[in-house]
């Protein structure tokens, strides 16, 4: 089975240090998310615990098994790329059988193996093309075909679906949660979309500039984000944080509220501002209400029903007890 | 209106690339028109195009007075071995650069090509001087060393491209699916690899059929291959221009073929990467 642990693990490249020492429990069967901006060393993590780069020092243990050395082929990982990273010179049928290929399964075996991944991707009437003549989708979907086969110890997903439409981006990821759900392998899944992090995780390790900021489940994080970055990077659309005197007034340095937190009015609350873009979505409208005093702009959710022009003036209510207090160095006060 | 612009534009454009081609051609075509002339057909004033009397006489005379498959077979020769003692150095050369690659990689692949920036006259005396030591001159495989150093850098060059184009994604999927060294570089990289390595073969050949000045330079009797041949026509005591013109035939006739067959190739091997 596939428990992943990571002890005091850090990578450097020459004098930069990408990951300073890192300790990670990664549980057997548990879909964990890496979500981070751009540069924080979420890839590189994977890239550490899959074996195509080096550690500089600590130790990764697989099962057990110490494994920060084992080169990636006897890890017993698979990986999906976001380039998919297809063989282009094979069909679709001969990037699937790939690993048992190279695993020295017999060629029955290997045909019911890549049938059978075939028929639960959808992929039985293209097994015979090439990755040129598929879709985004599709190459993904073979991508992945060609890791469940050789079921591996836990899978690795690097950025999978950034290379594909937005719809399809949708789909896919019902599709990855269907087959965690079928698989109960350990999986890994690294992505800078906080949504994708959301939807799919049982645990979300945030990470910013090589260090973890939270591990935590994603309701975990979205009530009770430990630190100002975590709380503006959970949520859709962001957290509004205020400081200055409206904050003092909670004993706090900067205080935060979801835009869904807020009850918003045309007669009267807490705070009052101006109408200026107006996000409708049908379902819910966000609305950016400027010149409060507070923040350049705080963001409300409301009804999709509810209907203020650009220029109104409006009133805000926050929810006090969906207030997130946070000290002057950043972390959040209990 | 737009339309018949764009329409004009092509027929101008397909116009002039038909000039360019047909003046770039003419040199060759003049030469194998003239090929099948009488000698005074072929100084004739003004030249006469297609309606002279067709002759196969200057085949039959260069035929009888030198022996074509000797040069013919010194080519092939220099040619082949050139190109494949080229390939053994250039490809292991190229691949560390492209996968491999360190501080100093685009340093190195600069100052191999600066070596063909230097004239080749200008190493001429000490090559002669050390081919007369090592008892090189006029054998094959001196030449076939010096025309495999001359193509060298444009060997590593146009295989380092190549291989920069396959994505190092690939070769870590191939790792991760379990694939070592050894099955990385038989079942991935070498199928990936092959294009180019065809081209740049390909190409080399015919740089190596067509070099002229250190085959000149460097062989007598023995080891004299195509070029040398076409060079003995060209006698100080009176041309002959139909007699000249059937050697070159003769000599460009092999890797005009091979050029033809393989456009394709050829054509992707010197824009590769050029465009991305």
């Amino acid at each position: 089975m596939g428990q992943i642990v990571l002890e005091q693990v850090t990578k450097s490249f020459g004098d930069v240090t990408v990951i300073p020492p890192l300790d990670l429990i990664i549980e057997d069967g548990e879909f964990t998310v890496f979500v981070g901006p751009s540069g924080c060393g979420k890839s590189t993590l994977l890239r550490l615990i899959a074996g195509l780069e080096d550690v500089t020092s600590g130790e990764i243990r697989i099962d057990g098994t110490p494994s920060a050395t084992t080169p990636p082929a006897k890890r017993g990982l698979a990986m999906v790329f976001q380039s998919y990273a297809l063989y282009p010179h094979m069909t679709v049928r001969k990037n699937i059988a790939f690993p048992l290929r190279m695993a020295g399964l017999d060629r029955a075996e290997q045909d019911r193996r890549v049938e059978q991944a075939a028929a639960v991707l959808n992929l039985t009437d293209y097994l015979d093309r090439r990755p040129g003549q598929l879709s985004g989708g599709q190459r993904q979907r073979v991508a992945i075909g060609r890791a469940i086969v050789r079921e591996p110890a836990a899978f690795l997903f690097d950025e999978p679906l950034s290379n594909l439409d937005a719809a399809l981006r949708v789909g896919m990821r019902l599709e990855i949660s269907e087959l965690h759900n079928r698989l109960k392998t350990t999986m890994i899944y690294v992505t800078h979309d906080q949504v994708e992090a959301m939807t799919m995780a049982d645990k979300i390790v945030v990470l910013r500039a090589g260090h973890i900021e939270q591990v935590g489940s994603p309701l975990e994080l979205y009530k009770a984000p430990r630190n100002l970055f975590v709380a503006g990077f959970i949520g859709s659309p962001r957290m509004n944080l205020i400081g200055g005197a409206e904050a003092a007034k909670h004993n706090a340095t900067t205080i935060g509220i979801r835009p869904e937190h807020i009850s918003i009015s045309a007669e009267e609350g807490a705070w009052s501002g101006v109408v200026g873009v107006s996000e409708h979505l049908g379902s819910d409208t966000f609305f950016h209400v400027q010149d409060t005093g507070l923040a350049e702009t705080v963001t409300v959710r409301a009804d999709g029903e509810v209907n203020f022009r650009h220029g109104d003036r409006i009133y805000l209510t926050p929810r006090e007890e969906r207030l997130h207090r946070f000290d002057e160095q950043g972390l959040r006060i209990a | 209106m737009a339309r018949s612009v764009t329409t004009q534009r092509k027929s101008l454009n397909t116009f002039i690339a038909w000039t360019i081609g047909l003046l770039i051609f003419f040199p060759i075509l003049w030469t194998i028109l003239t090929s099948f002339k009488t000698e005074a057909q072929a100084i004739a004033d003004p030249p006469v195009w297609f309606f002279f009397d067709w002759t196969l006489e200057n085949y039959r005379v260069v035929q009888e007075r030198s022996n074509y498959n000797r040069f013919l077979w010194n080519s092939i020769i220099i040619a082949g071995g050139s190109t494949i003692l080229g390939m053994i150095i250039a490809i292991p050369a190229a691949w560390s650069m492209a996968f491999v690659p360190s501080r100093r990689t685009k340093d190195i692949l600069l100052w191999m090509l600066s070596t063909k920036m230097l004239p080749a006259v200008g190493v001429l005396y000490p090559i002669y001087l050390i081919f007369i030591q090592l008892g090189l001159l006029d054998t094959r495989i001196g030449l076939t060393i010096v025309l495999m150093l001359i193509n060298l850098p444009i060997m590593v060059w146009m295989l380092y491209t190549y291989f920069k184009e396959i994505p190092g994604e690939i070769l870590e999927a191939a790792r991760m699916d379990g694939a070592g060294l050894k099955e990385e570089i038989l079942y991935v990289l070498t199928p990936m690899a092959i294009p180019g390595i065809a081209s740049t073969v390909l190409l080399n050949i015919i740089l190596a059929w067509n070099e002229a000045f250190w085959t000149l330079n460097l062989t007598a009797a023995r080891a004299a291959p195509l070029t040398a041949f076409i060079a003995s026509y060209s006698s100080p005591e009176g041309l002959f221009y139909a007699k000249l013109s059937a050697a070159s035939t003769m000599a460009i006739a092999p890797i005009l073929i091979l050029g033809w067959f393989s456009q394709k190739q050829l054509v992707r091997g010197l824009t590769f990467g050029a465009v991305k």
